[in-house]
């Protein structure tokens, strides 16, 4: 079995002068992350107590992982481009920072713009600008990077940062709380519904740097948005930490589907690298008839902990989960979803493909909790593994938690092999093995890549195709 | 047009083909028939180039007009694109992808590799729909997962399907006539008969006489423990249905 990489082609680094704060992580540094950022005395008193808290807390080892031992000292909290000053409109930043993402995929000068996407382009531990900000807010749409949010609606990011994710959530929530640094914000008024999709491009450069940002989306009555996020980083021998919190907030009747495409540095196929991308998403359905959608497609990290979860308070809200996660190489993968049922007639859609190759560790955790309120509430869940090559693991560990017997729950999981036979099928019709295995593979993500936006789907087949490629005998 | 020498082909480590010289010319039908393990499907599968299907001896030539081409040196997907084709016995489900995308995939890398023109989507849709109808089959078929949930019959009316669009110079039939009712399988004959013309060949394999009551082979073939013990013209197909195959 050969286990060539094809390059990973945002595997570049820029080489820029950075401003970086002395390494490692202390009160100090939260001090100078919150005066270079000229917080607001809350946001700083919120920062230092999630510090206290994480403080006495010690790293998750219940996942399915082999996590080693991450040194906290070793890296920087905060890394600008020397160049960088937020007052600066994106047209005047660095040119050779326009170029990086420019080389990623995503114009951000003026003329070159997307016109159906607004870009929040998040490079280190800062953002540097947000497209088509105007046109947005014209519709009274608030599409800007957090740090600016705070400093211009103080009283929205107040009233519902941690809202959702508490600093006390869990070990990553809360050292996120301590040291955040950027990350988007986005507040749909009431009744609008969004005429373009709002996305995040999340780039780590600078090395032994973390990333740390914080993303908040709030959704009012009777308003819908689409949110797609991605991420890429350089290619290097130490691994990189990414504990990025997003919280969603969605009314009576509001909708919010967020995609992400996660393609960070997974490390050489011998281990060597990669990201840890130790993630807490969650969205909370507080209004009636509300809904929120993660799509994810998770192909890159070192390690991926992750499971963006819905709670389901409004009456009749739904919340649905639909993911693909590939594990090639040495790769490691523990994610899934959390579906707490606490409202009337809620309803909630799992669907999680997993797909693992070479020697790879891939595991789905869901949990299904329908508290004793929750009358008539709603599951489908299906689970489906795809095991690529002889030495490949996965697991699945659905939970079920039901307070209330009326709740119609489904489950359903399948483990499945690429099999000889269906290649040699459609091998014998004229088509190569890699692309049968792509074919195949598609087939197997189907469902989940027709939940994502046109261009986001295209792109996921593609990035799973050349992370396939030589995996499969 | 095609030559097997002394083929010898092992599955699992266990000799299954002992020795089989067959010719086969332009224009002709050739049936293999022959009692159940005597080796039919292994000879079908060897042509093919399953992986699983070693030749240890012998060679099987093909000759496309200019030269013989060994078949072993050959991928899997070249020996499609050099217009050989396997009708599959048990044609595999494939969830997740459809027929028509298998199909405009299949067609396109074949006549890619073959310099003809590629047809849009649209176009292609209008191409098959004249081939569908010949095989009474409806146009919602295209949008269905490969083979998934088909009946026997719907399966084999697909492999057909793809064997009058892929148009190959040969054509492999493994058991295309098991487990169809009687108007499925004249349906299937009269595919198979359209697509015999005089400048390709057609290998039947069956265990029954039946389908050559549709389809009349120039030459007949029995196989038994891995090698042709008999040939000869279409009357040998009703000795054997009288006699059995221990007679031959």
């Amino acid at each position: 079995m050969k286990t060539i990489n094809r390059e990973y082609k945002y595997g570049f680094s820029t080489d820029i002068d950075s401003f970086k704060f002395n390494i490692g992580l202390c009160e100090d540094t939260i001090l100078q992350i919150s005066k270079i950022k000229e917080e607001p005395p809350w946001l700083l008193d919120f920062r230092l107590k999630a510090y206290q808290h994480f403080k006495t807390l010690t790293p998750p080892n219940w996942a399915n992982l082999k996590v080693p031992p991450i040194n906290l000292a070793e890296i920087y909290y905060y890394s600008a481009p020397k160049s960088f000053n937020e007052k600066k409109s994106l047209d005047e930043v660095d040119p050779e920072l326009l170029k990086t993402f420019a080389k990623l995929g995503i114009p951000l000068e003026e003329q070159k713009r997307l016109s159906s996407v607004a870009i929040d382009a998040v490079f280190d531990s800062v953002s540097l600008g947000t497209t088509h900000e105007d046109k947005l807010s014209k519709l009274g749409i608030i599409f800007c990077s957090i740090s600016k949010a705070i400093k211009e609606y103080p009283e929205l990011v107040k009233k519902y940062l941690s809202s959702v994710v508490p600093h006390t959530d869990n070990y990553y929530a809360a050292l996120n709380s301590a040291v955040f640094t950027d990350g988007s914000f986005a507040y749909i008024p009431k009744g609008v519904k969004c005429p373009m999709d709002l996305s995040t491009y999340f780039r780590i450069n600078e090395g032994k740097t973390g990333q740390f940002e914080r993303t908040l989306i709030i959704a009012e009555a009777g308003s819908f948005v689409n949110y797609l996020e991605g991420c890429t980083a350089p290619q290097r021998d130490e691994n990189q930490l990414h504990a990025a919190v997003v919280e969603l907030i969605a009314m009576d009747d509001a909708e919010i589907n967020y995609s992400t495409v996660q393609n960070w540095y997974s490390g050489t196929h011998e281990g060597v690298g990669g990201i840890y991308n130790f993630v807490t998403k969650r969205g909370k359905c507080l209004g009636v008839n509300s809904k929120i959608s993660w799509t994810q497609v998770e192909a890159g990290s070192a390690i991926t902990w992750k499971y963006p979860s819905c709670l389901l308070i409004g009456e009749n809200s739904q919340g649905a989960f639909y993911s693909v996660a590939l594990t090639n190489g040495h790769m490691q993968a523990d994610t899934g979803t959390k579906m707490t049922h606490i409202g009337k007639n809620t309803k909630s859609t799992i669907i999680a493909k997993g797909i693992s190759a070479d020697q790879s560790n891939n595991t789905y955790r869901g949990l299904v909790k329908i508290l004793p309120n929750a009358q008539n509430a709603r599951n489908y869940s299906q689970c489906d593994s795809m095991l690529v090559g002889e030495k490949s693991k996965a697991n699945t560990f659905p939970y079920i938690e039901v307070k209330n017997n009326s709740a119609t729950i489904e489950h359903e999981a399948s483990t499945s092999k690429i099999n000889e036979d269906q290649l040699f099928y459609l091998e014998s019709r004229g088509i190569d093995r890699e692309k049968c295995i792509s074919m195949i593979i598609n087939g197997f993500c189907k469902d989940v890549f027709k939940k994502l936006p046109l261009e986001f789907s295209a792109e996921a087949a593609r990035l799973l195709e050349i992370k396939l490629e030589n995996s499969v005998g | 047009m095609l030559k097997i020498n002394n083929l010898h082909v092992m599955v699992d480590n266990k000799l299954i083909l002992k020795g089989i010289d067959l010719e086969v010319n332009r224009g002709e039908i050739h049936a293999i028939m022959g009692p159940n393990g005597s080796g039919k499907s292994t000879l079908a599968k060897a042509m093919a180039g399953h992986p699983n299907y070693q030749i240890v001896e012998g060679s099987i030539e093909f000759f496309d007009g200019q030269e013989y081409i060994n078949l072993a040196d050959l991928e899997i997907h070249e020996r499609a694109k050099a217009g050989i084709f396997l009708g599959f016995q048990y044609p595999t489900e494939i969830p997740g992808i459809s027929n028509l995308g298998f199909l405009r995939e299949s067609v396109n890398n074949v006549w890619k590799a073959q310099g003809k023109k590629l047809l849009s989507k649209d176009d292609f849709v209008e191409f098959l729909r004249p081939i569908m109808e010949i095989l009474k089959m409806k146009e919602l078929f295209l949008d269905r997962s490969i083979n998934e949930g088909f009946s026997g019959g719907e399966k084999k009316k697909n492999e057909i399907l793809q064997l009058m669009v892929l148009d190959p110079k040969i054509a492999i039939l493994d058991e295309t006539d098991s487990g169809l009712d009687i108007d499925a399988l004249k349906v299937v004959a009269d595919g198979i008969n359209r697509f015999k013309r005089p400048e390709n060949a057609t290998i039947l394999i069956t265990h029954y006489q039946r389908l050559l009551d549709h389809i009349i082979p120039d030459f007949i073939h029995v196989l038994g423990d891995g090698k042709i013990i008999r040939s000869g013209t279409k009357d040998l197909a009703l000795e054997l249905e009288l006699k059995g195959y221990n007679w031959a």
